[in-house]
Order: structure tokens, then sequence, then C-alpha cells
């Protein structure tokens, strides 16, 4: 039992990191129906972001993660005006194949300018564990889900209450009749792509201290936003929210109790089978976001 | 086919002569340049060029974007492998599975084997679900193999690898049934295999199941309408692009005497991609001529700049063939050679 | 599959409806297409015509209702499997394998002549040499049908419009259905080329091909057709030979409105 409500905790700090990273991988599919395989390596570059300027440059910490995720959203916006405008009317598969190269260029120029060697950013809570009966977590953690819980919101607050969320919505739904209601469906797309990378910059800024920094951290963690947003069904953002918190319990509960060793691979496994039972995920991407 | 194999019709010349002209000279070169190092990076290039051939029958020919190709590299670099050193792990209910260490075409035939029935699986499950849930599907498939191949380690050594995997061993000209271990006769099982597997793809593509194919790529409601039947050609071009690989996978094996989980990496499915959309994909010749490109590349770059900037350059290349070249050299060379003719 | 006897349609539609998201697009429909005539189905635009053609060519599921080839039940089969059966159909859209030439299109579409599988292919069997070079005979001769052999090494996309519907045509004829579903295939032709379409229909016709059709050229529609049945909003309004559908009160008003009706009145 008290195993079972540490497995909890984690769950939920691994799942609300997780959640972030899925939110802004679906978003840019529902709206621009990309799938951003360069997902992963914005989560990387938003950890070394976080790492340069809190190591390197000893600026403040909250102030290196918010400026680690302003850089991620303007990276996020050169990707989608260099290549994904121009390949606009390009078949998804096309599109695709750019990502990927895309992703190939950014890790590898990561590894280049940093070298292989992992980083470690240093932050300003303390090490102690806090405990509350059975359960221990780290400030730190806490710290992140507290974060994550907070941009989830604010990110549906954007959605629902602001007009550039009205624009966004109307774009998923329909982005011809969009269009001819006048919104500009090119800075939709900007918008959209640099926000998803922001998301997943703030991410890898969050998840760096708890971890550590190298240039393939975002290997894994890109595919498990694959891995995530399939759960919640590809282009929900519900879905993506949930798929996020599954992901994170998934992994906590069978690694706690099943497999230390496979703990990565049953988010995978979990891909398989819910592609193979029910393709649409758990929540059908059909359905309105926000 | 549609890449224009069978609308350009050049003659004899470039129909046979220049193809098997190419195939002479290239087997000529451990006689003429008996350059190891040369030989070695021509030997990893050629299984790379199978690979592409055998991803060129789903991405170029099915037009399905598989990701997850080398998974069935690596599962036929680890049948082959585990094949000829034998293994002994428990099956579960205390029963344990032995095999004794088998001769080299059996870990050959093994791998084609695995991989096209782990193809099979994969085309069952994966055609159901179409565009970008296959491709995460096929990326996550090769995925969680590298995880079992991590973790097996009964099986698989995991991170320790597997060593001492035998040479290929073939009958030679006067010396019998040996093990291959010099360069050149490496590289010479390689160049076959790599010949073979085009003729067989050609021979495939030319017939009437690789029009079927074809015809479902360009247009599926239209092709079923016809009477193709989607899930079967499919499937079958699923198990047939895997077995290839498979065999690509147990050459790699038993050439590099080790393998690691490693195989496994996306790194490999994308670097077979970048050849085939390069050279252009549902052309024959257009993974052999990406092949050639990007498996001489690193080797080229040797020296002048790290590896990181060769992968740079790779994906570079990648972004710049799908907005410039979007069909890739093949094509826009017969495109070419045809306004030259006309 | 029961022989069909000669009394016995060779199409049956029963009771057939079709929901899609709440949405009516078939209530109740039922008509039978006798084996050897040209029956054509129309009515406004919205009125089910090509939802039908998708249910009975197997792209759509039916709601309610059965659908009868040959006496036997066709629901649940895919495309291709009625297609094997000989039932096929033409596309009003992308009708052509884009980026094939015409050639490999007409090959494409012999599909169902050829037997030869994967091992045949493979080691170029003599059996399957034959048949390759029997399909290509077919393809000639189709093309030629179609008055096309001249373009035969052209990219099938790059054909003129009327080409590429008189080619989709031909490709849905070219497994020698016994039942063939054309989705309107004359929109956008000019008069002379719906001449000759008419001819093409005549001939295929004349071949023992049945023709069930869905077409807006009434001309062609009065001309061609043995049996006509009119539907609006998802119901069969009338049936029966061009002369009593052309008179049909019922008819004349789901495409004319009231205002036609008033004149005919006036006219009486």
């Amino acid at each position: 039992m008290d195993q079972t409500l540490q497995h909890l905790v984690n769950g939920t700090v691994l799942g609300g990191t997780y959640a972030l990273l899925g939110i802004g991988l679906t978003l840019v599919f529902g709206i621009m129906r990309v799938v951003n395989f360069t997902h992963g390596e914005l989560y990387t570059f938003g950890a070394y972001m976080a790492y340069a300027l809190v190591a390197l440059l000893q600026l403040d910490f909250i102030l290196s993660l918010v400026l680690a995720t302003v850089l991620g959203i303007g990276l996020g916006a050169a990707i989608e005006l260099l290549l994904l405008r121009p390949m606009r009317r390009a078949d998804i598969d096309s599109v695709m194949l750019v990502m990927i190269g895309a992703a190939l260029v950014l890790q590898n120029a990561e590894m280049w300018a940093w070298g292989g060697v992992a980083k470690l950013i240093p932050n300003p809570f303390p090490g102690e564990p806090l405990v509350l009966g059975p359960v221990s977590v780290l400030p730190l953690r806490l710290f992140v889900l507290a974060v994550a819980a907070a941009l989830l919101l604010g990110f549906w607050l954007l959605l629902d209450r602001t007009r550039f969320g009205v624009a966004m919505r109307a774009t998923f739904q329909d982005p011809e009749t969009a269009a001819l209601m006048g919104v500009r469906i090119g800075w939709v797309n900007t918008a959209t792509f640099a926000l998803g990378s922001g998301l997943a910059a703030a991410a890898g800024a969050l998840l760096g201290p708890v971890f550590i920094v190298s240039p393939t951290m975002g290997d894994l963690v890109g595919l498990k936003a694959f891995a995530i947003v399939i759960l919640g069904g590809l282009g929900s953002l519900p879905g993506a929210t949930i798929g996020g918190f599954a992901l994170g319990y998934v992994e906590e509960f069978a690694g706690g109790f099943v497999s230390t060793e496979y703990r990565d691979a049953f988010g995978f496994l979990l891909i398989i089978l819910v592609l193979a039972l029910r393709p649409q995920g758990l929540v059908p991407a059909k359905e309105r976001i926000g | 086919m549609s890449g224009g194999e069978s609308a350009n019709r050049p003659g004899q010349f470039m129909g046979y002569a220049l193809p098997w002209g190419f195939v002479a000279l290239l087997a000529l070169v451990p006689v003429v340049f008996p350059d190891p190092y040369l030989l070695a990076v021509l030997t990893s290039a050629g299984i790379f060029i199978i690979g592409a051939i055998s991803l060129n029958l789903l991405l170029g020919y099915t037009g399905q974007l598989s990701l997850g190709h080398v998974a069935f590299f690596g599962l036929g670099a680890y049948a082959s492998a585990l094949a000829t050193l034998g293994f002994d792990i428990a099956i579960g209910f205390g029963l344990r599975l032995q095999v004794a260490p088998q001769p080299v075409w059996v870990g050959f035939l093994a791998a084609i084997l695995v991989a096209g029935g782990f193809g099979w699986l994969l085309g069952r499950l994966a055609f159901r679900v179409r565009g970008a849930f296959f491709v995460i599907l096929t990326v996550c498939f090769a995925q969680v193999l590298r995880m079992v191949a991590l973790n097996w380690v009964e099986l698989t050594q995991g991170p320790m690898a597997l060593i001492g995997i035998p040479g290929f061993a073939l009958w030679w000209p006067g010396e019998g049934v040996v093990e291959l271990t010099r360069k050149d006769q490496n590289y010479w099982l390689v160049l076959a295999v790599t010949v073979l597997a085009f003729l067989l793809v050609r021979q495939l593509v030319q017939s009437r199941f690789g029009r079927a194919m074809v015809a479902l790529r360009a247009n599926e409601s239209l092709a079923r309408s016809v009477g193709i039947r989607v899930t079967h050609y499919l499937t079958v071009a699923a198990v047939i692009s895997a077995g290839i690989a498979g065999a690509a996978g147990s050459l790699f094996a038993h050439y590099t005497r080790i393998i690691d989980p490693d195989v496994f990496l996306f790194i490999y499915t994308v670097t077979m991609v970048i050849m085939v959309v390069t050279g252009g994909k549902g052309t024959l010749w257009g993974p052999v001529v990406g092949g050639f490109i990007f498996g001489l590349m690193p080797d080229l770059l040797r020296g002048t700049a790290p590896p990181e900037v060769q992968w740079v350059i790779y994906g570079a290349a990648m972004i710049l063939f799908v907005m410039f070249l979007p069909r890739g050299i093949v094509p826009a060379l017969q495109a070419l050679l045809r306004r030259r003719a006309a | 599959m029961s022989a069909a006897t000669p009394a016995r349609p060779l199409l049956e539609v029963e009771n057939l409806a079709v929901h899609i998201g709440g949405l009516v697009a078939i209530a109740d429909m039922s008509f039978a297409v006798p084996a050897g005539q040209v029956v054509s189905l129309i009515g406004p635009n919205g009125a089910g015509k090509t939802t039908a053609f998708n249910v009975i060519s197997g792209y759509m599921r039916a709601t309610a209702g059965r659908i009868r080839f040959e006496g036997s039940d066709l629901a649940g089969l895919t495309p291709e499997r009625i297609a094997a059966r000989g039932l096929t159909r033409s596309f009003q859209r992308s009708s052509v394998f884009a980026g094939c030439s015409v050639f490999e299109n007409a090959l494409m579409a012999l599909h169902l002549r050829g037997r030869a599988g994967l091992l045949g292919a493979l080691l170029a069997l003599p059996f399957a040499r034959r048949e390759e070079k029997q399909l290509h005979a077919e393809a000639e001769a189709l093309l030629a049908l179609v008055g096309l052999a001249d373009r035969a090494a052209r990219p099938a996309d790059s054909l003129a419009y009327g080409e590429q519907r008189r080619l989709g045509i031909a490709m849905a004829a070219a497994s020698r259905p016994r039942l063939l579903l054309l989705d309107e295939p004359a929109a956008g032709l000019n008069p002379t080329e719906t001449e000759a379409l008419m001819a093409l229909l005549r001939a295929l016709r004349d071949q023992g091909m049945t023709v069930l059709l869905v077409e807006h050229d009434m001309a062609m529609v009065m001309r061609l057709s043995d049996h006509i049945v009119v539907l609006n909003q998802g119901r069969i309004i009338a049936a029966g030979p061009p002369d009593a559908v052309r008179r049909d009160k019922a008819v004349i008003r789901a495409y004319l409105g009231s205002a036609a009706e008033e004149a005919l009145h006036a006219e009486a």
C-alpha cells in the first residue's frame, strides 16, 4: 500500500511533464497535420538552454526556465517559417521526412556544440526529500509538477478564453472555413508550432535539473511523446493530457511491480496495443479541442 | 515502374550492358584496388544498400512510410548470430529452449524467416492503421525490439553485445568450404547478395504483383475497384521487404562478428530512408544511387569533419532533397535523358 | 453462388438505408437491374445516388437493407472482393492512376484478368510470362476500344479531361464485369465526347455488360437507358422506362420545381 501511494505520487509528477510534451505534439498534429519529429529535440534544446543560462551565465533559476522556454518558442517559429511554410502543399510523408531531417540536424548540432558529456543543471531546491507519511518526494519534483500544472492550465485558458485560442480552434476544426472567416492560417500555424515547441522546451528545461542533460535525451522522450498522443488519440488535447498521465502511471507502476528493465518499453507496447485494438485512441481525435 | 523503368526504354545498352558492366567493375575492385579500408567501406555500404533496396519496396512501391525498417535488419542480425552461436534460455514453466550452434547458412535462412515473420505481423497490424499512425507504430516497433535486445540478457547478452559470431562460410574456389575472413571475400559476398536483392525486387515490381503495389500507392480506392486486394499486397510486400532486410542484417552480423542492441537504432532506419529518398523512391536504381552517395559520404568526410557534422549534413541533405528534388536523383536524371533524346 | 435464372435480376437492392452520422443519406431504396440493360439512377444533387454507388460497390456500409448480386448477398464484402465477383465501378473524380502511363493504367486495371502469383513473378515461370504477354495484348485492345491507343506512353494524368474519363471507363470495364457502375461518366464532356461515350457504352452493353449509370445529362440518360430510377432526398420517387419517367409529375416537380409544374398545367 505504501509503495502504491509512492508510485502514485511519482507517476503524477512524471505524468505532468508527459502531458506537457504530449499537448505540444498533438496540437501541432491537430492543427497543422504535421507529425513533428523535432519535438524531442526541442525538449533537449530547452534543457541545454536552461543549462547554459543557469550554469554558464549564472542567471536566476526561474528566470532561466522562462528564457529557455522563450528561446524554444523562437526556434519553433524559425523551423515553421523555414521548413514547414514552404511545405504547406506537400503530402504528409514528405513533411515527415523533412522533420526527421531537421531532428537529425538539431540533435547533432547539439552534440557538436555541447559535446557528448552529460551536464548537470544546479537548482536552488533543497536535496532533502519532503516526507509525508509513507510518501517522500523531492521539492524539485513538486516544483516541476506545479509548473507543469500551471502551464497546462494556462494553455487551456489560452485556447478557451482568447481570440487567438478561438482562431486556433477554428483552424483545428476546418482550416478552409476558418480562412474564409478571416483567420490567417499561416500565422496560426506559425504560432501553433512555436507554442508546441515552447511547451517541449519548457518540459526539457523543467526536467533537465531532475535528470541529466545529454544530446540524446530527446530520443526516448520524443518517442514517448508519440506514445502519449497515440494513447490519447492523435490531435486530441484532452486525450494528450490523459495520455500523459496514463503513461506516467503505467511506467511507474509497471516499472515498480513488473519489471524495472522494461520500464521504458511499456509505453511503446501500450501504443502497439492501442493502435491494434483502438486505432482512434482513447479519446477520438475528431472531437473538438478545448 | 512509375519512376519510368518500363516507360523509359533507352535500348539494350541501358537495360543490360550498363548495369552488368557496373557490377563487373565493382567485382574487379578488390583485384585492382586491394585496399582493405576501401573494401571495408564498400562492404558496409553494400549492406546498407541491400537494406535500402528492401525499404524501397515498401516506401517507394507501396508508398508506405515504414520508419521501423531497422527492426527487420536487427532481427535478422540477432537471429543469424544466435542461430550460429547457439543459445539456452528459459521459456517459462520451467522449460528451457536449447539450440546448438548451427552452420551459417542456417543462420542466414533463420534471419530471413524471422524478419519476414515479423514483417507479416507488422503488416497485419499496421496496415489496419494508415498514415501518421502507421509511421509512429513502425518507429515504436523498432524501439520495443531494441529494449528487448537490451534487457533480455539471457538471450542477447544485452549491452555486453553478442561476440565471437562466426564469419560466413561458403564454398570457395580452390579452398573448399571455408569461413570467409578476408575483406575481399566478404566484399564479393555482399556484392552478390546485393545483386540478388536487386534482381529479386526488379522481378517483383515489373510483374503483375508489382503493378498491384504501385496501383495501391497511386490511388487506393481505384485500385480496390479493379479488384486489387489491399491488405494482401501490402502484407506480402512487407514480408518480402522484411525478409531482404533480415538477410542484410545477417550479412552484417557475420561480417562485423559482433552485434549489440544499437543495431535497432532509429538512425539506421533514417539512413536507409535518406538513401531511398535521395536516390529516388519507387525506382529500381534509386536506392543503389542513394546508397552509394550516403554509404560513402561518412568516409569521404572522415578526417575533415567530426561524425556529428556528417549527420548534420545527412539531415540537411534529406531536407534539401525532399524540398527541392522530391522525386530523387534517378527520376530527375531519367527526365533529363528523355528530354535529351526527344 | 446460384446461377442467375433469366427471370432473376442481376442486381437487387432491397430496402436499402444509409445513415451517415445522424444524417439520412438514403431512407429506403429498392430497385433492380435486369441483366443486359442500361439502368440509370437520376435525381437532384444530394439525392443519394453516389451514396448508393458507394454502398453497392463496397466502399460504404449500409445501415439497413440488402444488396444481392446474381442472387448472393454482398453485405460485408470489400470492394476488391465485389470486383472479383464481377461488379466494378468508375469514379467521378481521380479516375486514373496518376504518375503512371496510360498503358500501365490499362495493365493495372486488368489485374483480375491475370492470376500469376508471387512465385510466378519471382521465378519468371513460363506460365507467368505467357500471361504477361496476353495481358499486354488485352491492354492494347482495351486502349484501342476507347480510342487511346496512340496515347499509351503518355502519363495518364496528362491526358485531356475527356480522355481521362474514357480511360477511367475502360479501366472499370477492363476485367469484363457483368455489372458496370458508372458515376457521372458524361460530366464535363462536350457534345462530341458525349456522343462517343454513348457509343462506347452501347458497345459495352452489346458485349454483354449490364450498366448502372448515375448521370446528370438528361438527354443522354433518356436516349441510352432501358430503365430509369429517380431519387429525391434519399427516396425513390419514380421508376420506369424513359418515356414514363419523362412524364412523371413527381419527377418534374423534383427537377424543375413548381414553376415548371404550373407551366405544365397551363399547357394542359
